[in-house]
């Protein structure tokens, strides 16, 4: 073995001190330990000592694109979880507050929030005619914080119910997420682990999921427990609930996380770490959960910020179908669906909420990118090819 | 390979009774409480209720109920006594020719640009292109296709008239406004697939670059671009057949319900949308029976192609 393998051993003292000669000697020789040949490339120091989360941490560090988007996806999540404290004190409305005949003093300019419609004698034609109802549009800071969004049909603030909007979207996005997560890899760990039979019918449950077209599922699932709710035994879910739209997401996705998982663990119960613990008399839960589930946390980690960024892009999809979150709660896709009524008067309506997904999902995506290529030393690579 | 297409045949029948059984038990007994109120909708009257709870039997034992279901989803009445003589399966029928000119024309146009977009920026990988098209790809999968939908209408047929405003014209009709009528939705609903594409084909394809054979391939002095098109492009196509027969067979199956019913394009995910609408159950439980079935058959389809394009997989 070469020099740089042996320096790995957990009795050699810490390299990051060590002058980097000697790491640009090893770097020249064979080596097979790839983890130590690419922490030479990347610092020219030798990475003993250092845990496998802090390898990427490191590399996480600097990848100043994806550190932003979680910067923007925690800025959304604070920004709409806080709402119902700031919102009001800014705003002066609620959600769901009308002001239909009230009038907005826009940068010194009395505006009516709603304009009376009607019709109106044109004296130079002689004819009568249809004057069209406008929206108060977007005021941006001119109101004081009202409206600054602009106004929806029924005379409410956008903004306010843009983040209570989110408040449910997030929810229901994060809430399936972390569901679909845990169900998927407690299926995977069951079915890695016992292999046969077990496997066998883990995968034909994950094959039948798969067989229907996932937005289809969601949306006729959404829609059939949406009429009278969920009554099963103790388990009483009422129609409009956030948790129909929740389960119904994170049920449809099981296999897309689960597939993938199953197969790591499937290769990682071959290993012989797992066989030594197993000949040391460890239990199948403690096999399942103390070697096997630490190995597979990275991948885990990934696909719980990706899944997130598509479960808030399939609440809006069922949402603006009616099958998801009900009307009487605004979510993103509720708002679109709203809006998409008014869009030649008031555009903003649609596009305001269509433009907080996509920042949403779009800060989420790049930064299960970035975690991706942190965490699997393989990609790093790939990128420098 | 006919023991194969046989084996493949029985499986894909086994598999849809199941699924069929699986819809029966998501739709009628994993809810609770009465299935007819379900199906008779928001706007039912106590008799609509009575009625629908003595034709579909469910006062009998559930396998009973099960062989009835299928009974009606396969003799044209699923549920005609109550909609005035329309049946779930002519609805079926006649948004096939709206959903398949969709599926087809949307996934040549994202097949073509998804390869495109995938091999440049993995030519160019780690560069200002590659940044640039990885960033757009990002976009286009993090919109949702409604809201692009929507905008799309709004910004290009309704307020700049470049573009008809939705619907459908059959092809045996016009073909240059079938044509006209389809472009938008097309792109719309290809976008979301060619960022995917592109970056899953990108993937396949630096991994590739790194095998062996294409080592040998370059050290024996092939150009460089007959490398790239005859070894590594082509061995990494092979994720993408699945994932575009798996992606295709949802679109046609009822997939494309939200770029259908945002253009208007009475389309079975039309329909789909409608009977939500509407809270029409036995619409929705045919609909997802009719997508599940292009899943599970093109699923066979890729395995075929699968073991075409790559002889080291044997069909079994």
């Amino acid at each position: 073995m070469t020099e740089g393998a042996l320096k790995r051993a957990p009795s050699a003292p810490r390299m990051a001190t060590k002058p980097q000669q000697t790491a640009q000697e090893t770097s020249a020789s064979f080596s097979l330990d790839t983890a130590a040949v690419l922490a030479e490339e990347e610092h020219g120091v030798s990475i003993a000592g250092r845990s496998p989360w802090y390898l990427a941490w490191r590399r996480l560090r600097r990848n100043y694109v994806a550190l932003a988007s979680l910067a923007v996806f925690i800025l959304i999540v604070v920004a709409c979880a806080l709402a119902p404290v700031y919102a009001h004190h800014v705003a002066k409305t609620g959600p769901n507050e009308n002001h239909i005949t009230e009038n907005v003093n826009v940068a010194g300019q009395e505006k009516p929030v709603i304009s009376q419609g009607g019709t109106f004698f044109d004296k130079k034609t002689n004819q009568l005619r249809v004057k069209a109802v406008t929206i108060l549009s977007p005021t941006w800071w001119q109101a004081d914080g009202k409206f600054a969004l602009g106004a929806d049909g029924n005379g409410r603030d956008v903004a306010v119910r843009l983040l209570y909007g989110g408040i449910n979207s997030l929810k229901v996005g994060i809430g399936s997420a972390l569901i679909c997560t845990f169900f998927s890899i407690i299926l995977a760990l069951l079915a890695g682990y016992y292999r046969g039979t077990t496997d066998w019918i883990i995968t034909r449950f994950f094959d039948l999921i798969w067989a229907f077209p996932v937005i289809l599922l969601a949306i006729a699932l959404g829609s059939a427990l949406s009429i009278n709710g969920i009554n099963w035994g103790p388990i009483q879910v009422s129609s409009g609930s956030l948790w129909i739209p929740t389960l119904v997401i994170s049920y449809v996705l099981i296999p897309y996380v689960g597939r993938p998982l199953r197969g790591q663990i499937l290769s990682l119960r071959e290993k012989e770490f797992v066989e030594s613990s197993i000949a040391q008399g460890a239990s199948p839960l403690r096999v399942m959960f103390a070697e096997i589930l630490p190995n597979i946390t990275s991948s885990v980690l990934v696909f719980f910020t990706l899944i997130i960024a598509n479960n808030i892009l399939t609440e809006a999809a069922l949402s603006f179908l009616g099958a998801g979150v009900q009307p009487p709660n605004p979510s993103w896709g509720t708002l679109i669906a709203e809006g998409q009524q008014r869009i030649t008067t008031a555009p903003w309506l649609t596009l305001v909420p269509g433009i907080a997904i996509v920042l949403t999902v779009l800060s989420l995506n790049i930064f299960g990118d970035g975690l991706r290529d942190a965490l699997d030393p393989r990609a790093k690579v790939r990128i420098e090819h | 390979m006919a023991a194969f297409v046989v084996r493949r045949f029985i499986g894909m029948i086994l598999v849809l009774v199941v699924v069929s059984f699986f819809v029966f038990l998501v739709f009628i007994v994993v809810p609770g409480g009465d299935p007819a109120i379900r199906i008779a909708g928001r706007t039912a009257t106590d008799q609509n209720i009575a009625n629908i709870r003595h034709d579909w039997g469910f006062d009998q034992p559930f396998y009973v109920q099960y062989y009835d279901m299928m009974k009606k989803a396969f003799t044209n009445n699923l549920y005609e006594q109550t909609h005035q003589g329309v049946s779930v399966v002519n609805q079926i029928k006649e948004g096939v020719p709206a959903t398949f000119s969709l599926a087809v024309g949307a996934a040549l146009i994202w097949l073509t640009f998804g390869v495109l977009v995938g091999v440049i920026s993995a030519v160019t990988a780690g560069r200002a292109s590659d940044r640039l098209i990885t960033l757009f790809a990002l976009i286009g999968i993090s919109m949702p296709v409604f809201w692009l939908g929507i905008l799309a209408r709004y910004f290009l047929a309704e307020k700049n008239t470049w573009f008809p405003d939705g619907g459908y014209v059959p092809l045996t009709q016009n073909p240059a406004q079938w044509f006209y009528h389809l472009l938008l939705p097309w792109f719309v609903l290809a976008v979301l697939f060619i960022g995917f594409y592109g970056r899953v084909l990108r993937g396949n394809i630096l991994d590739t670059i790194n095998e062996d054979y294409v080592r040998t391939a370059r050290a024996k002095g092939v150009a460089p671009r007959r490398v790239m098109v005859k070894h590594v492009l082509r061995n990494s196509l092979i994720p993408i057949v699945t994932l575009f027969g798996l992606d295709f067979a949802a679109v046609i199956g009822g997939g494309a319900i939200l770029t259908e019913t945002v253009f208007d394009l009475h389309g079975v995910g039309q329909y789909a949308a409608q009977s939500i609408a509407n809270f029409d159950l036995p619409p929705i439980i045919g609909v997802t029976l009719f997508g599940a079935f292009f899943i599970v058959f093109f699923s066979a389809v890729v395995d075929f192609a699968y073991a075409i394009l790559d002889p080291r997989i044997r069909p079994t």
